[in-house]
């Protein structure tokens, strides 16, 4: 079996015919890991015992046939996911030796859906990152050309799945962390409604932003496992209790009719030319489909990011002040006192990045600064969502680019975090207003390098979103395309 | 706003973050330069629109007040850098 042309729901479809052994499926993928990974570094743990022993359990299941659709299906899982008795790093050096005592609840999910861990993908520290190079793992090449990045932060599970090193990861977004490493690494990723997937287990970068999803090379392979994924957890209070879908059940809907909505600020200026090329391509192709194009205006999609790098780095100063040296995590080795333990423990265990984020975070929360930064950015963020309540008005989906370019070399973007950030001014306002959205693969730009397609969706229109993106992936092969050197 | 070596001080031991004499250059420099992105916000006017904390209008849940939790002490505390006796140590902090 190829599994470099092999989709997940052929997997699936081979296990249940008992084509293959969930032992030997697991074991392909861990050989790919072995000849592969150390070229790319998209895994920070590998446990092949733990994994193999999973497998056992998904065979004897498929024997007894009580299967469900995942059962014996390797997943690799970003490293932000606690997966009780694995390493659980976070990209940090702060958690290099932190063995979860828990699970999160989409590892739950996938546990007794008889799914495997094959692995926790490296990541940019916290997730604080578009580049994965603020990893404390080492950096993740794109597998498309090694001397670019894989996008971020979830730049290891992208890279891994480009290089079919595993048939889907999870990965989680509060900025564009899914879609843009997606679009870089020419994949399909989806971000879905906020709520939609529990937070519980997944380490806290911003808790009004962070979101759980999928990378996968298809959007029929995404609606599989989002599957698995979504769910009502009491444990997360922003966890929303809705009837389960089914995420695959309208994949083949026709689109006749379809309104697409084209903001003005996602294209012309700010856009290179590749990208816009692709782009524009990829709409042909939905009008043969049969649908519409609609001009739309968000016109507050410049200031997405200065709305984010306010209330993101706020809600990450919180979040990480749990981080001290006491109940888990690294504790410097030399300290005078209490708060000296605590200040260089945390100094010793967190990046530039991820100070840089608690620093700004203090700043804006603190005496005097409250008023004219925190409040005055959620009040632009209301600002942000009625502009997107507005557009959805007057069209079905939106869609733009996910990035404004292909992906870029180490070290472009590192000495100017202010440049990094705005790679990602076309998936920030998505996060703001909670919505759903999705990367999918539209061709290729310079230097034969990935291009993202955007699609944005209306709350909970996860199911449609995934329609959309698969009858034109129906209609081309771009998502099946696959980096020369994961052709082995 | 320009901010200072001072202010970048007052900000760490807030933050708890110890920082070294050799970082502060760096340092304030990418923080001025993020304060100037954000900064741009102060020119939008917002005159009558509430702030927005959370997308969807939720409600905070309410559960029962019965303990659903088992008690894991030992294992939570088992990835601890230190601890004696079921407790965590920490330095001296009343002499």
């Amino acid at each position: 079996m190829n599994l470099a042309t092999t989709s997940l729901r052929q997997l699936a479809q081979a296990l249940q015919a008992r084509q293959i052994s969930s032992r030997e499926l697991a074991e392909a993928y861990l050989g790919r890991i072995a000849r592969l990974d150390p070229g790319l570094g998209s895994f920070i743990t590998i446990d092949r015992e733990r994994t193999l022993r999973q497998a056992d359990a998904a065979d004897a299941r498929i024997a007894s046939g009580t299967a469900g659709p995942l059962t014996g299906i390797p997943i690799a899982h970003k490293d932000i996911f606690c997966a009780q008795g694995w390493l659980t790093t976070c990209g940090s050096k702060m958690l290099s030796n932190f063995v979860s005592p828990y699970d999160a609840h989409v590892i739950e999910q996938f546990e007794a859906a008889g799914a495997l861990i094959l692995g926790k993908t490296n990541m940019d520290e916290f997730a604080m990152g578009s580049s994965t190079e603020t990893s404390f793992y080492g950096r993740v090449k794109n597998p498309w050309d090694p001397t670019k990045v894989p996008g971020g932060s979830s730049g290891g599970s992208a890279a891994a799945v480009a290089a079919r090193l595993a048939p889907a990861a999870t990965a989680t977004d509060t900025g564009g962390s899914i879609r843009q490493p997606a679009a870089l690494c020419g994949i399909s990723g989806i971000k879905p409604t906020y709520g939609l997937v529990s937070r519980y287990g997944m380490i806290a970068f911003a808790s009004s932003l962070d979101q759980g999803g999928v990378v996968a090379p298809s959007a029929e392979d995404l609606g599989i496992v989002l599957n698995t994924m979504a769910g009502f957890d009491a444990r997360d209070s922003t966890s929303i209790a809705r009837p389960a879908e089914d995420y695959t059940a309208q994949l083949d809907k026709p689109l006749q009719g379809l309104r697409i909505g084209l903001p003005r600020e996602f294209f012309g200026g700010g856009v290179s030319a590749d990208v816009e090329r692709a782009i524009e391509a990829a709409l042909q192709e939905y009008e043969r489909l049969g649908a519409t194009r609609v001009e739309i205006s968000l016109p507050n999609t410049a200031l997405s990011v200065p709305v984010y790098y306010v209330l993101a780095p706020a809600e990450a100063s919180s979040n990480l002040s749990r981080f001290d040296g006491v109940r888990y995590g690294w504790r410097a080795s030399r300290y005078e006192d209490l708060g000296d333990m605590y200040e260089r423990s945390r100094a010793e265990g967190f990046g530039a990045e991820v100070k840089r984020r608690i620093l700004t975070g203090t700043y804006v929360l603190s005496r005097g600064y409250y008023d004219a930064y925190y409040l005055q950015a959620q009040r632009v963020r209301r600002l942000i969502v009625n502009d997107f309540k507005s557009a959805f008005a007057q069209c079905d989906v939106i869609m733009g680019p996910s990035t404004p370019s292909v992906a870029f070399g180490f070290g472009e973007k590192t000495s100017d975090p202010v440049q990094m950030y705005l790679s990602d001014i076309f998936t920030i306002s998505v996060n703001l207003a909670g919505l759903p959205g999705l990367s999918i693969p539209a061709g290729f730009g310079e230097g034969g390098l990935p291009v993202g397609l955007q699609i944005i969706g209306d709350y909970f229109s996860e199911a449609r979103l995934l329609n959309v993106a698969h009858r034109y992936q129906q209609a081309t092969d771009w998502h099946a395309r696959v980096p020369a050197l994961a052709n082995v | 706003m320009a901010l200072t070596e001072n202010d970048l001080r007052h900000l760490a031991r807030l933050a708890r973050i110890r920082v070294e004499d050799d970082e502060t250059g760096p340092m304030l420099a990418q923080l001025s330069g993020i304060l100037g992105l954000i900064d741009q916000l102060q020119a939008v006017d917002t005159r009558g629109v509430e702030p927005l904390a959370h997308a969807l209008d939720l409600e905070q849940r309410l559960r029962p007040d019965e303990v659903t939790e088992t008690d894991r002490r030992e294992q939570f505390q088992a990835v601890a850098p230190q601890v004696e006796a079921g407790l965590y140590l920490v330095p001296k902090v009343i002499e």
